[in-house]
């Protein structure tokens, strides 16, 4: 388990952050310029706080009241950049093992085939880095800082470079990674889907002081109404659980305590747990119980607040049992459906709007 | 050509030969020596942070800012018989006057901010987030520097060394002020040309160890083009 609890002043912009991770993936999530690469450098050993401590497992790595500072290289933390960073005079079997051997022998717990076999990166074991591209350096990046066995895994927005595709490709390998190797991550990153979908725990970071601590859906529910969030980023986090995936048509049904979700796909087993992130753009509201409708995932709720922004209204509806589910609707579609706070109403949205991204599953 | 020219004009006189060599011997026995210090030097002007850094840079390159006489003089006043380190090397046996061995300290001088400058910047095209990924992985700065950067700075490494290999071999004012002019023993290619101008009948001679001379500063640059060439190409640079 890491601990933080550090400050750092750097010119006109102070940090003041205290979180600590569990087992699984911590995400520290804020916009860019908030702090929480400047974090993940200290914990790391690149960067030195003016005060504070940093703790892995009990033991410090930063304690400035007692001066300590392990070097970067005794901490065994892995960190994977942005761009991958690879040695571009080795080969990539090359750049895989070099952290393993300076881990001690004792420690070399995780095994080279299968971190070669779960990236899917056995084809480019002889190639040269310089010849691979940007999503194949990354999976080599993610297999290079896990072959040097750490004890924390800190990925700093590792999917920030890439193109969707890459970052659909990714994903679940990072999913996989998390699952089957016993490595504590932290991921940094501004990417609302990417943080539900992988993190258990949320820390939100703005302004270099600490928000927010929690589960996803907690944690974007508040974010949703803040005013740094642009409209289109504005999401919610629902969780459902799996029923029966229909492979007819390649969908799995999730009931919710108010109502009933629909995916595409055919994820987990029945009894799993799913989470969902609905962008609040894509959420369309109906007085009337739909019928004859293409938009298959119906829940009904209750209108807990209304907020303008021109001609925009965002409304946020009290669901049973979970987050707030978030609709952006106009002022003039509001009037007509003559919504206050207290009216019920039936939100609806498209199965088809749910990018891969916004789909996280755990078996039961 | 052989109508005009003698047909031993390209046969060269066993004077010719010792001075050949012993340049040869020089310009290498003060690249390879000078070299760990050089890739030291240049890491740490590149690299670290410490006080009388601008000093250091300072005393690096003078001598490719001072009149190569005073840098010979100045030697001489250090490394001389009768200079301020001289008597004391001499007694554990170290002699650098009129001595070759003389002759490839001040080589290794006038060649040393040249070698310095090649490989600093090579060390400084390294991206950094290199030695960051490196430590991160576990190998400490030495490691890192074995591993990540003295293999990606081989080019300039390379470059360095040639340099310094060329400028040993044309180096004249520095060696025969520390050194003198003693065929045989300190009497380089340079000094040899400028001995011969100065002689009746001399200028034959002169005339092949010029030649001499450019062909081994030629194969010297084009050796440096094709190292750095394939250098480059195998970290997928060129094009």
């Amino acid at each position: 388990m890491i601990e933080v609890d550090v400050r750092l002043k750097l010119g006109s912009f102070s940090l003041d952050v205290a979180f600590a991770n569990g087992a699984g993936v911590t995400a520290l999530f804020g916009q860019s310029g908030s702090g929480k690469s400047l974090t993940l450098g200290i914990v790391a050993g690149l960067m030195k706080p003016d005060e504070g401590r940093v703790r892995l497992d009990g033991e410090a790595l930063v304690d400035v009241a007692r001066n300590v500072f392990v070097p970067v290289s005794r901490r065994r933390v892995g960190l994977v950049f942005q761009d991958s960073n690879l040695f571009p005079h080795l080969s990539v079997k090359q750049n895989l093992l070099y952290g393993r051997w300076f881990a001690p022998r004792g420690e070399r717990r995780i095994d080279f085939d299968a971190v070669v076999e779960t990236l899917g990166i056995g084809n480019l074991i002889s190639r040269s880095p310089t010849r691979l591209s940007g999503g194949e350096r990354q999976r080599v990046a993610i297999g290079r800082a896990l072959l040097s066995c750490p004890r924390l895994l800190l990925l700093d927005e590792p999917l920030a470079a890439l193109d969707m595709q890459r970052k659909l490709e990714i994903l679940p390998l990072i999913e996989r990674v998390r699952d089957e190797f016993d490595v504590p991550i932290v991921y940094v990153s501004h990417a609302v889907e990417e943080v539900a979908r992988l993190a258990s725990r949320v820390v939100v970071i703005d302004g270099g002081q600490v928000k927010f601590v929690g589960d996803p859906a907690d944690a974007f529910n508040r974010l949703a109404n803040s005013p740094a969030m642009n409209r289109f980023d504005r999401s919610s986090v629902l969780t459902g659980s799996i029923v029966e995936a229909s492979a007819a048509y390649g969908l799995t049904k999730l009931t919710h305590p108010s109502g009933t979700i629909w995916i595409e796909g055919l994820a987990g087993q029945p009894g799993g747990v799913a989470r969902v992130i609905v962008k609040a753009t894509d959420v369309v509201l109906s007085r009337l119980p739909p019928r004859e409708i293409s938009a298959r995932s119906v829940l009904w709720g209750r209108v807990a607040n209304i907020q303008f922004e021109g001609p925009i209204a965002t409304i946020e509806i009290e669901l049973k049992e979970d987050g707030p589910l978030l609709a952006t609707i106009t002022r003039g579609a509001l009037e007509d459906l003559s919504l206050k706070e207290g009216s019920h109403v039936y939100a609806l949205f498209k199965t088809a709007a749910l990018d891969e991204r916004s789909i996280g599953v755990a078996n039961a | 050509m052989q109508d005009y020219l003698p047909a031993a004009f390209f046969e060269l006189s066993p004077a010719e030969w010792t001075a050949i060599l012993l340049s040869l011997r020089i310009a290498i026995v003060a690249t390879l020596v000078s070299l760990p210090f050089g890739i030291v030097t240049a890491y740490a002007l590149a690299r670290c942070q410490f006080p009388g850094k601008t000093l250091v840079n300072g005393v690096v390159h003078l001598p490719l800012v001072l009149p190569p006489v005073v840098t010979g003089f100045v030697l001489l006043m250090l490394l001389g018989r009768k200079g301020v380190f001289g008597p004391s090397l001499a007694d554990i046996g170290i002699v650098f006057s009129f001595r070759w061995t003389g002759a490839a300290v001040a080589c290794a001088v006038m060649g040393f901010p040249l070698m310095v400058r090649a490989i600093r910047l090579s060390f400084e095209a390294i991206d950094r987030r290199l030695d960051m990924a490196s430590e991160t992985l576990g190998a400490n700065r030495i490691w890192t520097f074995l591993l990540v950067n003295l293999p990606l700075a081989a080019p300039g490494i390379i470059v360095g060394a040639i340099l310094a290999f060329a400028k040993a071999l044309g180096e004249f004012g520095a060696t025969i002020t520390f050194v003198s002019n003693i065929p045989g023993e300190t009497q380089t290619i340079s000094a040899a040309i400028y001995s011969y101008t100065q002689v009746p009948g001399g200028d034959e001679s002169a005339m092949r160890l010029t030649i001499v001379a450019v062909i081994i500063a030629f194969s010297a640059l084009t050796a440096s083009e094709i190292i750095q060439w394939r250098a480059q190409k195998r970290l997928g640079r060129a094009e």
